[in-house]
């Protein structure tokens, strides 16, 4: 606890983040100094308030009001981690109280500064502001206020008291910002942390010498230091204390680390109770307790008094370079990252009770890391489980070894375990060790509607931000929770496709002349036709078996993988899925992907075949419906204006179009028709997979679009039957004899009946000059077209209308769908946690209900 | 689109001067559906034919701000408006037979009112509900109906038929009643209206039908389908309508249309979904609730029913689809609520695959008609949320008992009370996931039956109470800090164990 200070240096030096009370009279001079001081928007003044809710800086009667907006101002700063400084009088005892409470309840630390001059100078300034009309005697009863108040201000819970006591002074005092004990933002690693080691010295120095360091030893053959030949350092998570066997040796090996810049700490709640010990506290002697206190007996006094103050010196929580790496002993929620308060710290070293305890009589801990969000990591230990596992972006590392686990390390930034066994229970557990994550679901799976709801921006590593509008979310919340897979089984929702540039020849819509002169113009060297198939987009995600299913995606029992449309619906019931992936499991077996590509899954981007598989009611209800009509309409029109012709009438144009528009419908029929085959369960449907998306560990859109067909292939050579080959061809953007062939590849595709094809950079993913290129463009065929346009939009009059098509918005949803993509696949391919991955899916669902023509 | 009509009267060409177009002309006319064509395919005294040909512009239906009305219908390109008989012919019709279907003929007045023999054929007719809809709208008022109905695909006969009917009518009328009997009707088989429905309708209607649509049979039907379901002007019109016959039960007439129920009802006196309602309520009075969530409230039937009633102090309407929750404040009025009453309720968007804060720390969270249009895959998240989660100390929860759906008169063998119903459980599938559920999340449940139940089949709906029995194992539902206010009423600064902690770096 710090006393009033009287200041005679000229700064004073107050944290990087707290909340700081100006205290004076009326004229005291507080607004200048502020002003020196302070940004221009870290003051918050009671004035301005006033201002802003009555027109008036001195309206006393809105003075309620004034300060409920200036706490909500502070408020807000405070939230977003900003030093904030309330200019007021605050000479009363309940005005401080608010400051008080609000540092608190942001965690941030409450600091005065006083400005004591004498009443004189406040009656002068008074004088000279003919807006202040109040008389000498408010003044005079501030100063009294501030004056009774003075020795209480540290009392009251403010951190630092700094009393200014002349004009001098004031104008002369620099304010100074230091940072954080827990500010180690400037530190980048990398690490080895080590979690909970309960004085199995033995263990922890095996695990020093597995991670590369080099122990050294004194005199008497005790580890006083450890070093990695290059320049690792390791963090302790805390309780390196009780329990165990040596204490006093982990103890003495952490500090000379630490003394010689080879480890950093955090303390434990055992630290913590055996600082009070050691102080001659009132101690409750358990959990191990004894035998470190017992074992410090026989240490010499020097090293019980360094190791007290040692552990008294630990700051309760780290964060690390940047800001990305957060430790404490039993973790901590991003609110709490870099704050300072008693609750902070209780967190820290604790975690978060719930206030009950269990039938063992131990605390019961809520789960705060299912929900986490942040983005930085957070390793801790504390609560002993059997495997450390990624819990959304944290992980605990306390492996129980002094009850007979293990002993473990995270290498950082590479999060690689590393590992020993214990070479003995050292210490019966009160109960039995389990998982972190609740069971049965993994903890991190629980997605939460903050998540996704609301106006959004999502981070994506190739396109920037890319955001979403609150009322398209909400339509995609509605999708995503009454048709679409569970999330865990979503990992990735295909992107909108543009198509190429509408065609200036004169009898069609879409041409692939456009599609190589764009990539030419975006300097794409190669480029590959891919046939586009007539079924539906389908993503496929296979697990080699079930334990992979269960184990990195969560499945429950039967499930191993899913099968399902652009907007997250399955194409089939469950059992139906479960077949059709024995089916791609097996052609992966055979094709022997599993062992090549070194994964447990694999993430496919394919189409299913037959369309009507899945759209049946749709061709059914829409198009047989609407070609229905018009082969009943159109000939008996025909006939009509026949009979009106033979009569003499002049019907004739009428009679040409209408004899045009009855052959169109029949070119409708046909062009539907090839859409639809029988389809009894599984029999009949095929998948034509065209890119491998991601795999344990990796993405693949660096690969070139061959290397993807020709994995295609060896599924199609594995099972012809479920799989259908991709046709292909490859064209040189910049060789005309190419273009002439691949326009030519195109006609005969077409013309035979195929809906069209694909143009994509052959290398796969490509960034031009203006960032990404589009990854593909469809060239759709004359006939396919008219389902797409109404079976007359080759009529003159109609097609050069619907030539007239805007493609920009398109083009630009096509990219930042794109990106979304491969941001779920990137997250998906780093394990990170289900939020994480869903949150890039969620967005791309969002985007594809914006406003776009679907028929491009 | 297409329409002939013949006359076979001895002088038949005088249907040209009943219909003011010379049968030697072909004549086009601009209209806003299109451009209209009349030409006379034959033409001598013994049978004179006129046709009526419409174009339709694709492309303008899709880009063009005229059409805006049902944009379902009209917003695709692929789209049967430029060949079915629709409200669009119905259009043409008025126009270029203005003066026929009023009944004026300046040149020939003495042909008016004169009955005719007359054949209309419509090819493409779009009828929902078949060929036996066409008969049963048009015999009434003396036709003879040849109606075919056109199949989907003649080469996919599997798809069976379409909605379209090749339809001739034969009849001895006047020419204006077969053109009124066309004008209405044609919009009223096709059932989708090109444009919004605006009370002008309701004086078209009286304007064309009024002669004739009194006595037919069909007539709540026609009017509720010409006016495209507009539950207001529906009223409105069959007002009108007995009006014209000064008849009394006016009122009475207009209630009965008005009353729409979305799924079968047994043939009870008082309709299951007021005994369900009923019944919720009365679960959560019994058991103290004050606080409630319904979850799944769609336009908020219930929740009227739950602020009707003081002891609900704070209702939350929770749904999943933005649209209904907006039919919802709609239909509660919420914006000219007091503030008094508008305070206790508080409609959300919320989703059961998601956790949701908000939802947490209730009295009681109804589910009522929810479970069922769940996948079954999904279940276990609805039940995490809401019994793991929000963790109320009551939870309601209705279903139907599928056993009882055999009793429904009309519904075939097998099929589910509503298309987006994933499942229907028996009485003991029922019990059995609520038993489940209950004992994995500290709940007992206890069952009652709503509506009256059958010996055999049991009753229509089924109904589980859950009580909450423990505290939460692992804290579910412990509030967050987001929940917490800016700055706590009563929160005592309190001494800070470790100053080192909290100080600045030396």
């Amino acid at each position: 606890m710090s006393r009033p200070t009287e200041v005679t240096v000229s700064s004073i030096a107050i944290p990087q983040l707290c909340l700081v009370a100006l205290v004076g009279a009326s004229g005291s001079g507080k607004s200048t100094f502020a002003a020196h001081q302070f940004g221009r928007f870290e003051v918050v003044s009671s004035d301005f308030c006033r201002g802003l809710v009555a027109d008036d800086e001195n309206d006393q009667t809105v003075s309620a009001d004034a300060f409920d907006v200036l706490h909500y101002i502070a408020g807000k700063r405070l939230a977003g981690g900003r030093l904030t400084v309330v200019d007021a009088t605050n000479v009363q005892r309940e005005a401080r109280r608010q400051i008080v409470e609000q540092a608190l309840a942001h965690d941030v630390l409450p600091i005065a500064i006083v400005l004591d001059v004498p009443e004189s100078v406040c009656l002068e300034r008074n004088r000279d502001r003919p807006d202040r009309d109040f008389g000498p005697h408010v003044v005079r009863r501030q100063r009294d206020q501030l004056r009774r108040s003075l020795r209480g201000l540290a009392k009251e819970g403010f951190r630092q008291v700094h009393v200014l006591r002349s004009v001098e002074e004031i104008e002369s005092v620099t304010v100074v910002r230091e940072r954080l004990y827990n500010d180690r933002r400037d530190e980048h690693g990398p690490f080895d942390v080590i979690g909970d080691v309960h004085g199995c010295r033995s263990e922890l120095e095996a695990l020093l010498d597995r991670l590369g360091y080099a122990v050294v030893r004194d005199d008497a053959g005790h580890a006083v230091d450890a070093v990695h030949p290059e320049g690792r350092r390791a963090i302790f998570l805390g309780d390196l204390v009780d329990r165990g066997p040596d204490s006093p040796g982990v103890l003495r090996l952490a500090m000379g680390m630490t003394a010689a810049g080879h480890a950093l700490a955090v303390p434990g709640n055992h630290e913590h109770k055996l600082i009070r010990a050691l102080s001659g506290k009132q101690v409750k002697i358990g959990h191990g307790l004894a035998e470190t206190l017992e074992q410090l007996e026989q240490q010499p006094r020097e090293f019980r008094d360094a190791a007290l103050r040692w552990c008294r010196d630990l700051v309760s929580h780290l964060v690390l370079d940047d800001g990305q790496l957060v430790v404490a002993h039993a973790g901590l929620k991003e609110a709490y990252h870099g704050r300072a308060s008693g609750r902070v710290r209780a967190f820290a070293l604790y975690g978060d009770t719930t206030g009950e305890t269990d039938e063992f009589g131990l605390p019961v801990r809520y789960p705060w890391a299912n929900d986490y969000r942040g983005r930085a990591m957070v390793l801790y230990g504390h609560t002993p489980t059997p495997e450390p596992e990624w819990v959304n972006n944290t992980m605990c590392l306390d492996t129980g070894c002094v009850f007979g686990g293990h002993l473990t390390a995270l290498r950082y930034p590479e999060r690689e375990v590393v590992q020993v066994p214990a070479e003995q229970v050292w210490y019966e557990p009160v109960k039995p060790l389990t998982p972190a994550a609740s069971v049965p679901s993994r903890g991190g799976d629980d997605l939460d509607l903050t998540d996704v709801l609301g106006r959004r921006v999502v981070e994506t590593a190739h396109h920037g931000r890319v955001s979403v509008r609150a009322e398209n979310a909400a339509g995609a919340l509605e999708v995503m929770s009454r048709f679409a897979l569970h999330p865990r089984w979503l990992p990735y929702l295909p992107p909108t496709m543009a198509p190429v540039a509408t065609s200036p020849l004169p009898d069609l819509l879409e041409h692939p002349a456009e599609a190589f002169a764009a990539y030419a113009a975006d300097g794409v060297e190669q480029v590959v036709c891919e046939e586009k198939h007539m079924g539906s987009r389908a993503v496929v995600l296979v697990c080699r078996d079930h334990e992979t299913a269960t184990r990195r995606f969560g499945a429950p029992a039967g499930e191993t993988g899913a099968v399902y449309t652009r907007t997250g619906r399955s194409f089939f019931s469950s059992g139906l899925t479960a077949a059709l992936l024995d089916g791609v499991r097996a052609a992966v077996d055979t094709a022997g992907l599993w062992d090549e590509l070194g994964t447990g899954w694999l993430l496919l981007d394919a189409e299913l075949l037959p369309w009507s598989a899945k759209a049946e009611s749709l061709l059914r209800g829409q198009y047989a419906s609407v070609a229905a009509a018009a082969r009943s309409a159109l000939p008996a029109a025909v006939t009509e204006l026949t009979r009106a012709a033979s009569r003499g009438l002049d019907v004739s144009a009428l009679l040409d179009r209408t004899t045009a528009r009855s052959d169109n419908a029949a070119a409708f029929t046909d062009a539907y028709r090839r859409y639809v085959w029988p389809v009894d369960g599984l029999d009949g449907v095929q998948l034509a997979p065209f890119q491998l998306l991601a795999s344990e560990g990796a993405t693949w859109h660096d690969r070139p679009h061959l290397w993807h067909l020709g994995l295609a292939d060896r599924l199609v050579a594995a099972d012809p039957v479920l799989f259908r080959p991709t046709r292909r061809l490859e064209v040189t953007p910049s060789s005309a004899s190419s273009v002439a062939a691949g326009v030519e590849w195109w006609t005969q595709l077409t013309g035979s009946g195929g809906e069209g094809m694909v143009v994509k950079p052959a290398a796969n993913l490509v960034r031009g000059r203006k960032g990404l290129v589009q990854p593909g463009l469809k060239v759709r065929g004359r006939e396919y077209l008219r389902i797409i346009y109404g079976p007359d939009y080759t009529l003159p009059a109609n097609l050069d209308r619907l030539k007239d098509r805007g493609l920009g918005h398109k083009r630009s949803l096509a990219l930042r769908e794109y990106a979304l993509g491969l941001e779920s696949l990137e997250r998906l391919a780093r394990a990170e946690p289900l939020w994480r991955v869903h949150e890039p899916v969620f967005a791309v669902l969002a985007l594809e209900s914006e406003p776009v023509d679907p028929r491009l | 689109m297409l329409l002939t009509l013949t006359s076979t009267a001895s002088h038949a060409s005088d249907l040209g001067y009943l219909l003011h177009k010379h049968p030697e002309r072909v004549q086009s006319f601009e209209l806003s559906v299109g451009v209209a064509h009349v030409f006379y395919p034959e033409a001598t005294d013994e049978r004179c034919t006129v046709a009526l040909l419409l174009e339709v512009d694709p492309v303008e239906l899709v880009r063009g701000r005229r059409f805006g009305g049902d944009a379902l219908s009209l917003a695709q390109y692929v789209n049967d408006r430029p060949y079915a008989a629709s409200s669009m012919l119905s259009v043409a019709l008025g126009r270029v037979f203005g003066s026929a279907l009023k009944a004026r003929c300046d040149a020939r007045p003495e042909l008016v009112g004169v009955p005719l023999p007359l054949e209309v054929h419509v090819p493409a007719l779009p009828s929902r509900g078949g060929a036996d809809v066409v008969a049963g709208l048009f015999e009434p008022l003396g036709w003879s109906v040849d109606a075919e109905v056109r199949p989907l695909d003649p080469e996919l006969p599997a798809w069976g038929d379409s909605r379209y009917v090749d339809v001739t009518l034969r009849g001895t009328l006047p020419l204006d009643h077969a053109l009124s009997h066309l004008y209405v009707l044609l919009p009223v088989l096709d059932g989708a209206k090109h444009y919004w429905v605006s009370s002008d309708e309701v004086d078209k209607l009286i304007r064309s039908g009024g002669s004739w649509l009194q006595g037919h049979p069909e007539r709540d039907a026609i009017v509720k389908r010409y006016l495209a379901h507009k539950r207001g002007f529906v009223a409105d019109a069959l007002a009108r309508l007995a009006e014209l016959d000064e008849a009394a039960d006016s009122a009475d007439s207009a209630d009965e249309v008005v009353d729409e129920t979305e799924e079968v009802d047994p043939p009870a006196a008082v309709p299951l979904v007021t005994l369900r309602r009923a019944a919720v309520v009365e679960q959560l009075r019994a058991a103290g609730a004050q606080r409630v969530v319904d979850l799944g409230c769609g336009e908020g039937a219930l929740l009227r029913e739950l602020l009707a009633d003081a002891s609900f102090t704070e209702i939350v309407g929770a749904d999943v689809a933005p649209r209904v929750l907006e039919k919802a404040a709609d239909r509660l009025r919420l914006d000219r609520m007091g503030d008094r009453q508008r305070s206790r309720i508080t409609l959300l968007q919320s989703s059961v695959t998601y956790r949701d804060d908000r939802l947490a720390g209730f009295d009681a969270v109804v589910l009522m008609e929810v479970v069922e249009h769940v996948d079954p895959e999904r279940l276990p998240d609805l039940e995490r949320s809401v019994f793991g989660h929000a963790r109320p100390r009551t939870v309601v929860v209705t279903t139907p008992n599928i056993e009882y759906n055999v009793l429904f008169p009309g519904m075939s063998e097998g099929a589910l009370r509503h298309q987006d119903h994933r499942f229907e459980w028996t009485r003991a599938e029922f019990a059995g996931w609520a038993e489940r559920v209950a004992a994995a999340h500290g709940y007992t449940v206890a069952h009652a039956p709503v509506g009256e139940p059958h010996p055999d089949a049991g009753p229509p709906t089924q109904l589980a109470t859950f009580t909450r029995t423990e505290v939460p194992r692992e804290a579910h539902a412990a509030p967050t800090a987001s929940a917490r206010p800016e700055v706590p009423p009563s929160r005592r600064s309190r001494p800070i164990a470790d100053w080192s902690d909290g100080g600045t770096a030396a």
